[in-house]
Parts: C-alpha cells; sequence; structure tokens
C-alpha cells in the first residue's frame, strides 16, 4: 500500500511514518528503550543511593536471606545466595544485550561485505563466495558454536595472562561468545545484501551514475548502501533475537558466561536447579524468564514493523 | 540429474564437516584422560594414549577415523571405553527420534490450524489472538517453558511426571516444551503463504467463477500456502532433533543430546565427532527429502 501523500518523501522518509503508525512496533521501541534505560540507571542509582539500599540491591552481595519471596525490599525475591533477584536480573541482562548487540554487529559486518563483494563484483567470484555459504548453511550451526566454544574457552584458559586474572578470563570469554555466535548468524544476511545489490546494479540511476562517470566506490556509498539500508535494519532487528537466544540457550549449559557473571540464561539454569517437589521458587524463573521474553516478544514486533515499513521481502 | 549432483555434492560436504569437527576438538589441550579417577602416571597415559593412536599426528588419526568410519564403525568412546559410539547412537537416537518426531506432529498440527485459522479470519479478533499467541510462542525458548510446565503440572498439580522418560504420560511436557516454538513458525509461515496465495490471480479468478470462501481456502490457498512450510520442515525436524538436547537436560530423558553437550566438555574425541557427523547427516538428508517433496507438492517447480 502506498499512500500518494507521501510520494514526495524519500523512501526512507516514508517508511519511517510507516513504521510509526504500527503501534506494536512502536510500544516495542519503546519498551526496550526503557529496558536499556533501567540497566544504565539502576546501578548509578544504587551508587548515589548508597548506604543500604545498595547493600540489599547490590546483584553480587551474599547475604542470609535465601529464597525470599518477592516483597517491598525484594521486588523479585532473593536466590539461594540471598542476593536480589531484580539487581541480577537487570546485571544479567547487560551481559544478554551486550552480547546480542556486538554478536548482531559482527554478523552485520561479514554479512554485509560478503553479500555486498558477491553481488557487486559477480561472476565467479560471486559463485566460490555463494558456494562458502551454501556450505556454511548445512552445518548444524548449534553443534559447531558448541565445539568452537569449548574448545577455545580451554585454549584461553592456558594462556599466561588469563592465568594471572580470571576476571581477564571471564571478559575474554565473553569477547568469544561475540565472535562465535556472529559468525554463525551472518548468512541469511550475506544472501540477502547479495540479491538486493544484485538487483540495484542494473537499476537504471546506477546505470545512468556510472555514465556521468562515478567509480565503483562512489556508486557503493551513494547509491547501493543507502538502498541497502532498509533490508538491513530489518534483518539486524531480526537477528538480534537469535543471537540473545544462542547466549541465554549456550549460558544455560554452562558454556556460556561464568559465574560470578550473569546472563539471562544462567539465571534461569540457576532457578531450574532450584526445581524440587517442596517448595516452589518460582520467582527465581518467572523474573528473569519473563524479561528475556519479553525483550525478544519486543525484537520480533520491532523487526516485523521494520519490514512492513520498508516492504522487504521475506526470504 | 538434479538430485544426482546433489547426493554427489553431499559427501565431500559431510568430510568437510568431519575434518573440521575432528581438528576443532583435537585442538583443545587437554585429553580425555585428564580427568580419570586416579591420576594417571605418564606410562599408563602414554599406553593409553598409544591404545588409542592418540600419539600418530592428527592427519594419520584422521585418515584411521575415516577408514573406520568406511566400515560403520564409529569408534570407542574414550570416557565411557566399554562403550562404543555406535552404542550410544544405537540407544539415545530411537529416544531423541521418538520426542523429535513427537513435537515435529505437535508443531505442525497446532501450526498449520492457528495459521489456517488466523488467515482466514483475517482482521478479527481471532487473527489478533491467534497472531500474538504464535509470536509469543517463538519467543518462549524451551529451557524457560520447560520448567514453567513442571512447575505448574508435574510439581504444583501432581498432573504429570516431573521427569524421565517412559510411558506416554512422561512424554507429554517435554513434547510439548519442545515443539511449541516450532508451532509458532509454522503458523506463521502458514499464516503469511494463506495471505500471500490469496491476493493470486487464479485466486481472484476462481472467485469469479463463483467458488465459495471456504472452498477458495481450502482447495487452493492451503495447497500453495503449504509450499514454505514444506521447505521449512527439513530445517526445523534437523532443529527438533538437535534442539532437543535442552529438552533432554532438563527432563533428564537418555537421549543423544545429552552425550553431545558432555562429551565435548570431556574432551571425548570420539563421540564429538561421532554425533556432529550424525546430525550433519540428518540436516543433509532431510533438506534432500524436502526438496524430494517439494517437486511433488509443487509441479511448477523445475530443477535445473
Amino acid at each position: 500500500m502506498s499512500e500518494p501523500a507521501l510520494n514526495h518523501f524519500s523512501p526512507n522518509r516514508r517508511a519511517w511514518r510507516r513504521f510509526r503508525q504500527n503501534r506494536p512496533a512502536v510500544i516495542s521501541a519503546y519498551f526496550l528503550a526503557g529496558l536499556l534505560l533501567a540497566i544504565i540507571a539502576w546501578p548509578l542509582l544504587l551508587k548515589a543511593a548508597g548506604g543500604g539500599f545498595a547493600q540489599i540491591h547490590n546483584p553480587n552481595q551474599l547475604s542470609d536471606g535465601q529464597f525470599l519471596p518477592p516483597g517491598a525490599q525484594h521486588w523479585f525475591g532473593t536466590d539461594v545466595h540471598g542476593r536480589d533477584v531484580f539487581s541480577r536480573v537487570l546485571s544479567g541482562a547487560q551481559i544478554s544485550l551486550l552480547v546480542g548487540v556486538v554478536g548482531t554487529l559482527v554478523s552485520l559486518l561479514i554479512g554485509v561485505v560478503w553479500g555486498a563483494v558477491a553481488g557487486y563484483v559477480g561472476g565467479r567470484t560471486d559463485g566460490f563466495l555463494m558456494r562458502v555459504v551454501d556450505v556454511l548453511y548445512s552445518l548444524p550451526s548449534i553443534i559447531f558454536v558448541i565445539v568452537l566454544i569449548t574448545t577455545l574457552g580451554e585454549l584461553m584458559k592456558h594462556l599466561p595472562l588469563v592465568e594471572q586474572s580470571p576476571a581477564l578470563g571471564r571478559q575474554i570469554r565473553v569477547l568469544l561468545l561475540f565472535a562465535g555466535l556472529g559468525s554463525v548468524s551472518w548468512l541469511t544476511m550475506a544472501r540477502i545484501v547479495r540479491g538486493q545489490v544484485l538487483s540495484l546494479r542494473t537499476r537504471a540511476f546506477v546505470e545512468a551514475s556510472r555514465t556521468l562517470g562515478a567509480g565503483t566506490p562512489m556508486i557503493l556509498v551513494r547509491h547501493i548502501i543507502p538502498n541497502i539500508f532498509g533490508v538491513v535494519i530489518t534483518y539486524l532487528a531480526l537477528t538480534m533475537p537469535a543471537i540473545i537466544l544462542y547466549e541465554s540457550f549456550l549460558s544455560f549449559l554452562g558454556l556460556g558466561v561464568e559465574p560470578p557473571m550473569a546472563s539471562w540464561g544462567t539465571l534461569i539454569s540457576e532457578g531450574v536447579a532450584q526445581i524440587n517437589p517442596i517448595r516452589v521458587y518460582w520467582w527465581l524463573i518467572i523474573f528473569p524468564g519473563g524479561i528475556l521474553v519479553s525483550t525478544l516478544l519486543a525484537l520480533n514486533f520491532l523487526g516485523d514493523g521494520l519490514r512492513d515499513a520498508w516492504d522487504v521481502k521475506g526470504r | 540429474m538434479y538430485f544426482v549432483k546433489r547426493i554427489a555434492l553431499a559427501i565431500p560436504l559431510l568430510l568437510v564437516i568431519s575434518a573440521l569437527a575432528f581438528v576443532l576438538v583435537h585442538l583443545a589441550p587437554g585429553g580425555p584422560f585428564d580427568r580419570e579417577r586416579a591420576p594417571a602416571s605418564p606410562e599408563i597415559e602414554r599406553n593409553l594414549n598409544a591404545k588409542y593412536h592418540l600419539d600418530e599426528p592428527i592427519w594419520k588419526q584422521y585418515g584411521r577415523y575415516l577408514g573406520d568410519l568406511a566400515h560403520g564403525d564409529f569408534g570407542v568412546s574414550l570416557k565411557y571405553r566399554n562403550h562404543t559410539v555406535n552404542d550410544i547412537i544405537a540407544q539415545g537416537l530411537p529416544v531423541s527420534l521418538t520426542l523429535g518426531g513427537l513435537a515435529f506432529c505437535f508443531a505442525m498440527g497446532i501450526g498449520l490450524t492457528t495459521g489456517f485459522f488466523t488467515a482466514a479470519r483475517r482482521g478479527g479478533w481471532e487473527d489478533y489472538v491467534g497472531s500474538f499467541l504464535s509470536v509469543l510462542a517463538v519467543c518462549v525458548p524451551g529451557f524457560v517453558l520447560a520448567p514453567l510446565l513442571i512447575l505448574i503440572f508435574a510439581v504444583k498439580l501432581k498432573w504429570l511426571p516431573v521427569a524421565l522418560w517412559g510411558s506416554p504420560w512422561h512424554m507429554i511436557l517435554p513434547v510439548l516444551a519442545l515443539g511449541l516454538y516450532f508451532g509458532g513458525k509454522v503458523a506463521r509461515l502458514t499464516r503469511e503463504g494463506m495471505l500471500q496465495a490469496m491476493q493470486a490471480e487464479f485466486i481472484t479468478a476462481a472467485r469469479a467463477k463463483g467458488l465459495g470462501e471456504n472452498g477458495l481456502l481450502w482447495r487452493h490457498a492451503f495447497r500453495i500456502a503449504v509450499l514454505p512450510v514444506a521447505s521449512y520442515s527439513g530445517p526445523m525436524l534437523a532443529d527438533l532433533l538437535t534442539g532437543s538436547f535442552i529438552i533432554e537436560n532438563i527432563f533428564q530423558i537418555p537421549g543423544i543430546g545429552v552425550f553431545l553437550v558432555n562429551s565435548s566438555l570431556n574432551r571425548d574425541y570420539t563421540v564429538v565427532v561421532g554425533l556432529s557427523l550424525l546430525y550433519a547427516v540428518l540436516l543433509v538428508g532431510l533438506n534432500l527429502a524436502v526438496d524430494f517433496a517439494y517437486r511433488w507438492l509443487d509441479p511448477r517447480v523445475k530443477y535445473e
């Protein structure tokens, strides 16, 4: 559906207008912005408040109050070590979202460059690059991530630098997660970008630009990249939930981030470990799980909204 | 001809996968005998390594592995030394296949129905509720859903067993937890396919000839709408089989998924490579099967 009244706007401006009319997508965008704000503001608030309040809500502060149900003092209850679950969910969100964002950027970088080169250069290069993508598509990706991460994680442990400081080792592990997850998630992006570039390359305005003397870099920067913007941003929004899910999946299995660092996956797995027939500690699963699910939901709505706004065709 | 080519291409692909898995696990420091009960003396370790040919250069080991593989022998597990990898597969695979197969049927049943129904009631409240539920299903990972199901139906209401595998009652919760995500995916694909099909020209033609709305939906639109679902079903089945290890973990189900994670932590080289290869064969095989099915479902498709 194209609104005739909007035709004097550029395609990107028109897409933004359409996007703003999509209520679930806009609500999702606000939700994500709010979550981001909470993640950033909460530690600052604790630091500013100081004293007992900060002590109680410190995500790493152990206390005697084990398994307290949600209440006025601990909004999401406490866990097996008496730590405040609310603060832990927010600090877990830092890692989960960080891995999601950086992993997505890694996949963006590889996917766009790979696809753009294949589409623009064409010929034998294109054939080779796309064959590689086909092969990688038929790998059982999650298994390779598991094998890759255990292997590299084990290699890292023996670095002299890591042996000296375990904290550094944990951070390197998170970096590993970025790289590993990004490197298996760029395939769809590469295919989509290649298809777009292929069809753009022969369009009249690109030909016109070339006849006027524009070189390859000029055409790429002025015409190709602005025109694949919509597709790329849509797939970014759809790749991110997949990577967040991957990360929590791996952390759940104990292969992702290591304690005392927390991500949503490790929090949920801690909750699952406490399932017993006598007492039900539902808050250990509901709250981290609920935030994870709402974030994924918001990202999905956002992605769908962007796709509709830019009218991106499905795979 | 096309399929002969595809099958011929699958063999080098599987070789590449096995080589990649082989090199990756052997790259990791530490060997399979590091976590023995008593710390082995150097001689014992040397003998163990010699027995399992771990002292040879890696290309030689890989060659030996391929040779055994050609005879259908996946080797002996280095951790559970009285089990061969063939044993592990023979014990675990039927369980994983049952779980995956049931979840597949569940996902297809609920997904196709929901997708069809929401598309037929497009714009109505049923559409909104159904579509929301299918997005929700896609966003609730199995490791969140499974503990919730256990807490509600097993711990609180005590209707179903908490874990393990055996009677059909044991299967309900794992199948639900595993299948719901894919049900949501199938529902979304079906709905999208139906809506696209309803705009096709042959639908307009059929409508102009006076065919009723129900006939249109069933006889024409649905047959086109299942095509994207069919092409998704190959990777989906593979995902159901590979993705099941988290569910197997939570419900303590004796499938092969549990072995994969443990063996990769234990440096149990033969098991890791064997299982990776098994999954790769499943994935490649299922994708091929889907392409076959596609030709049969949609006669318009021609392969080069």
